[in-house]
């Protein structure tokens, strides 16, 4: 649990002149009946888990997962029995969360293709209906570019039918298309760089350039919560890897301090550089990088700094440029600017940017551009269409309106729910905001409520967070409108009342009018 | 009084089991509590205090001052090989535009040539106005389309399986499969000739890497042998240990197959999985296409999985793998390139379904491009300098220095001359290119030619002897 922290840094105190604006983010505890609760929640579900894994070993009850060929039962078993322990008993019973499938394009609004199970969960079955028009909290369309307007898709349009969709080649071989050049180009002046790079697949530009910068006896100083990409990368790449506290700048200061006095353990040599992994804004907690400290640590120390903007690249700044332009830096402060376009840009694909030698390294180096197919056309042209408009170099404000609608949004949604006093993580400036359901039995009520009241969300448990802080996730979008986002709250309100999520002890009400009776209810 | 002090002992005796009987529980588990921590106490190791550091705040600041890291990134000299790129303006089809000059496209593995096929554009098209581009987020938040789910289905019900499961990236493909399954303590055993995608996969798995000659069936069964023998040894061990083989059906770097049914036989005498890395092979081989398990005509529930890339034949972008559920399913929660990673989107998807539906339809052009490849195959032979690496039904063919100077640095330029005096006349040609530190067993440098349906006869025998003219001009 994260010990209750609302700190507010302004000008003048301890840190200086460091942030020039108010940096606030709240990560509160929940009373400790409610931890306890949690506990006894997962206790019930393993032992009822025991129960039923008894009744299908000795045949009382059907048992409805795939089984081994006959000729293979005696080779090794391919998985271990516990492992898919809590996959079987705990999860299976609250699959119906996940894996919606949809059939519209997932913008503010998508439609769901119903499905029902006969068998709790085993097998589902389409019954054929859509249901239209569910309210979409859940995709990351943060700018709102996914959408199917035939004049916004006019160019991806004209490109698909010029190249088709393959390239059927390496970078490095016959696939650098002119899209590509123009792409690149683009993205450097978009985010004010000397070069930089696409890659087809945003996890893969983690998992494969980590590789080519870093290698043994080098030192990685990796956030505790970085995404699971950041973390493949680090251990293909074979350096040391340290982890510190989440956003905690004296567990990092202490462990540059520590690896620069000490050096590699046992043979003591200096380690040959230091790289720290921090991502821009962290897709489980709502979380803003302390990007003014990191960058001051890192110049003191001389480290390198690896910045993965993969949710904020768009979301966050003034124009949209990312974490870098909302504490108002420059990108030069940061080594190597990682970023991928399928969040706010409504499109596929990832991108590493920064100063030229570091870009030619990769031209030559990244496992990417030499043995994986390089990005195709019209995924490109969706990214230059909606790079320009977030510019203004299509010759519309709507880039700017688009950013300015998500903040306000943003804290509109944020305000709202921490006036209603449900237990939110996060900066205050950032669209993505977990609300903490906490119980196990809470998860599934959730979603399938909020379904009921046609809207989607999207419900994350444990092993994607710690086993007590359940959460569901929201992601606000510029697209949605004032009364979208009032659709949402209203029935947050409805469903915390029922199902008893409004944790926070620091409630303050927006509508005193609507709650004055119940409280002099109460004082009587 | 010898009796009496007896019966005093005794007394004392029953005396201490009563009070045992007696006392109340929480006392009794206190104690027991004690005991086994003192049981645990004087067994334990006993461990050394970290090395306290001598050194004085000012030395430390000093030391801090001093260190000085490498740049982040070496310095790359302008003329490496692999700096500047071939730009290719407009799509890169049959005639492609490759820095400004028009060629025939030899080079990009578009096997079906359906990279501008009209239906497969405008199934693609159609997506586009449904769906926009983009899915906005991974399978399990709402990143799962209709269009997902129709081409799992469509490519289990091609590939005869029971479920297939796509992800968004060709390389991501095989790379998560290895790991979802292989973990640390494990043992594969793998071909030398193995992709890049393979080893990255085997490498994130941490499992034991034994690596048997290529194509080499009896390298493969000594180390299987062995194995054996290390199991005899610890059979408690063995019995959770999981074995498995991993080889490609048409290998990208040497262009052979490898010898499917005698692995079939392996596979059933040592209990040993396979699984099979079907990237070329798949709509290549095959009478309908269906990889290299039809072309030996083998019962396609012998493999454990075949993963493929749809960035070949298919002309599109993504992966899949296919195999019976109780294999595949474990994917869908545990393959982290499906489960952290946005989905492919719908478009391309589309477009893949088409290109199936194109694959089904006319099942005659793979014997079409058999037969090319075998002409391309005999047209290159007998080059002075050069010498053809593939079987003859391989579209995709490797030509390697007969005799190499002794550096790799020189039989690369070398080729590459051969490379840009074809370019120059119109035959468009890349070299293979690998990251040389990082491969396994680096292959040799050699040029890559690729066969397709769409390349006819005239043009075939123009590449042939253009290539005959470029290597004498260059090599002699």
């Amino acid at each position: 649990m994260y010990t209750h922290v609302f700190s507010t840094k302004k000008n003048g105190v301890s840190n200086g002149t460091l942030y020039k604006k108010t940096f606030i983010e709240h990560f509160e505890q929940a009373p400790m009946y409610v931890a306890v609760l949690t506990f006894v929640g997962f206790g019930v579900g393993t032992i009822f888990g025991y129960l039923r894994d008894f009744m299908r070993a000795w045949g009382l009850e059907k048992r409805n997962i795939a089984e081994e060929r006959e000729q293979q039962k005696d080779f090794v078993p391919l998985y271990q029995d516990f492992e898919n322990f809590y996959t079987r008993n705990l999860y299976m019973r609250i699959r119906d969360n996940w894996n919606r499938p949809i059939c519209s394009v997932p913008g503010p609004q998508f439609d769901l293709m119903e499905r029902v199970t006969d068998d709790y969960n085993w097998t589902f079955r389409f019954t054929g209906r859509t249901i239209k028009n569910v309210i979409n909290m859940g995709s990351y369309n943060y700018l709102g570019f996914a959408e199917t307007e035939p004049t916004a898709l006019k160019t991806v349009t004209k490109e698909l039918q010029k190249y088709g969709t393959g390239i059927c080649s390496t970078r490095q071989e016959m696939g650098t298309l002119d899209k590509h050049v123009e792409l690149e180009k683009l993205v450097a002046k978009f985010l004010g760089v000397d070069d930089a790079m696409v890659f087809g697949m945003g996890f893969a530009t983690n998992s494969m350039n980590i590789p080519a910068l870093v290698g043994k006896g080098c030192l990685i100083l990796s956030d505790e919560l970085n995404h699971t990409s950041l973390v493949l990368g680090a251990r293909l790449s074979g350096a040391t890897i340290r982890i510190f506290k989440h956003n905690n700048m004296q567990s990092l200061e202490k462990l540059l301090r520590d690896a620069i006095i000490y050096g590699q353990p046992r043979s003591r040599r200096a380690w040959r550089k230091i790289i720290i992994l921090v991502e821009g804004i962290y897709s489980m907690e709502g979380s803003i990088v302390r990007l003014p400290e990191i960058v001051s640590l890192k110049k003191k120390y001389k480290a390198y700094l690896y910045l993965d903007e993969a949710h904020s690249i768009g979301a966050v700044g003034a124009t949209g440029r990312g974490v870098v332009e909302y504490f108002g830096m420059s990108p030069d402060d940061v080594d190597v600017l990682m970023g991928t376009f399928t969040k706010s840009f409504g499109a596929a694909g990832g991108y590493i940017a920064g100063k030229k030698d570091l870009v030619d390294f990769l031209r030559t180096h990244s496992h990417s551009a030499v043995y994986a197919t390089s990005m195709c056309p019209p995924v490109a042209e969706q990214i230059i269409r909606a790079m320009k408009c977030l510019m203004g170099l299509d010759g519309t404000t709507q880039g700017l309106q688009r950013v300015r609608q998500l903040g306000k949004n943003t804290r509109y949604f944020r305000r709202r729910l921490h006036e209603m006093g449900f237990i939110i993580y996060g900066n205050d400036d950032s669209p993505v905001v977990p609300l903490l359901l906490y119980m196990p039995g809470k998860i599934g009520a959730f979603a399938r409520r909020m379904l009921e009241k046609n809207i989607g969300v999207v419900v994350v448990g444990f092993p994607a967070t710690p086993i007590t802080e359940s959460r569901a996730r929201f992601c606000v979008s510029a697209a949605h409108t004032r009364e979208m986002l009032d659709t949402v709250l209203n029935a947050l309100d409805e469903l915390g009342d029922f199902l008893q999520l409004k944790y926070s002890r620091y409630s303050k009400s927006s509508h005193p009018e609507l709650y004055e009776e119940t409280r002099f209810e109460l004082e009587d | 009084m010898s009796a009496a002090a007896g019966v005093g002992q005794q007394w004392v005796l029953v005396e201490m089991v009563q009070a045992f009987y007696e006392a109340p529980a929480y006392h009794l588990i206190l104690e027991g509590i004690l005991i086994l921590w003192i049981i645990r106490l004087i067994f334990s190791k006993t461990y050394k205090l970290q090395e306290r550091s001598d050194l004085t705040p000012k030395e430390k600041e000093e030391l801090i001052e001093e260190w000085q890291p490498e740049p982040l990134v070496p310095p790359v000299p302008k003329d490496h090989p692999a700096l500047n790129y071939n730009v290719v303006s407009g799509p890169p089809t049959h005639k492609i535009t490759v820095n400004g000059k028009e060629c025939i496209n030899f080079a990009s593995f578009n096997f079906l040539g359906l990279l501008d096929n009209e239906k497969v554009k405008s199934a693609a098209q159609a997506s586009l106005k449904k769906y926009g581009v983009g899915t906005c987020g991974p399978r399990g938040f709402y990143g799962t389309f209709d269009v997902h789910l129709e081409l799992e289905d469509r490519l289990a019900k091609f590939m005869r399986t029971e479920e297939a499961i796509i992800y968004s990236y060709g390389f991501a493909t095989i790379a998560s499969a290895i790991p979802a399954y292989s973990k640390r303590g494990d043992i594969v055993f793998v071909d030398e000739a193995a992709c890049f995608a393979i080893q990255k996969g085997l490498q994130a798995s941490r499992s034991n890497i034994k690596l048997f000659k290529h194509n080499d069936m009896a390298d493969l069964e000594r180390l299987l042998k062995e194995q054996e023998i290390e199991d005899q040894k610890n059979p408690r061990k063995a019995r959770v240990t999981r074995r498995f083989i991993v080889v490609e059906g048409l290998y990208m770097n040497t262009g052979d197959v490898c010898p499917l049914p005698e692995l079939i036989k392996l596979k059933y005498k040592y209990k040993v999985r396979i699984f099979l890395e079907e990237s070329l092979s798949f709509g290549v081989l095959g009478e309908h296409g269906r990889g290299i398990t039809e072309h030996f005509g083998i019962n396609i529930d012998d493999i454990d999985l075949i993963s493929a890339n749809m960035e070949n034949s298919l002309a599109s972008i993504g992966g899949f793998c296919c195999g019976r559920s109780f294999i595949i399913d474990h994917q869908r929660l545990s393959g982290q390139g499906y489960c952290f990673s946005a989905s492919l989107p719908p478009l391309l998807a589309a477009a893949a379904i088409e290109a199936l539906n194109i694959m089904e339809d006319n099942p005659d052009i793979f014997q079409t491009l058999r037969a090319k490849c075998e002409h391309m195959h005999k047209a290159l032979q007998g080059i002075s300098g050069l010498k053809v690496v593939g079987e003859s039904f391989s579209p995709a063919l490797h030509l390697q220095l007969e005799d190499s100077s002794g550096s790799r640095e020189n039989d690369v330029k070398l080729l590459k001359r051969v490379v840009d005096y074809c370019m120059n006349s119109g035959i468009a040609l890349t070299q293979a290119r690998y990251l040389e530190k990082e491969e396994k067993c680096l292959p040799s440098p050699s040029i890559r030619v690729v066969i397709t349906v769409e390349q006819t006869e005239q043009e075939l025998d123009k590449a042939a002897s253009l290539i005959k003219e470029a290597a004498q001009s260059v090599l002699n």
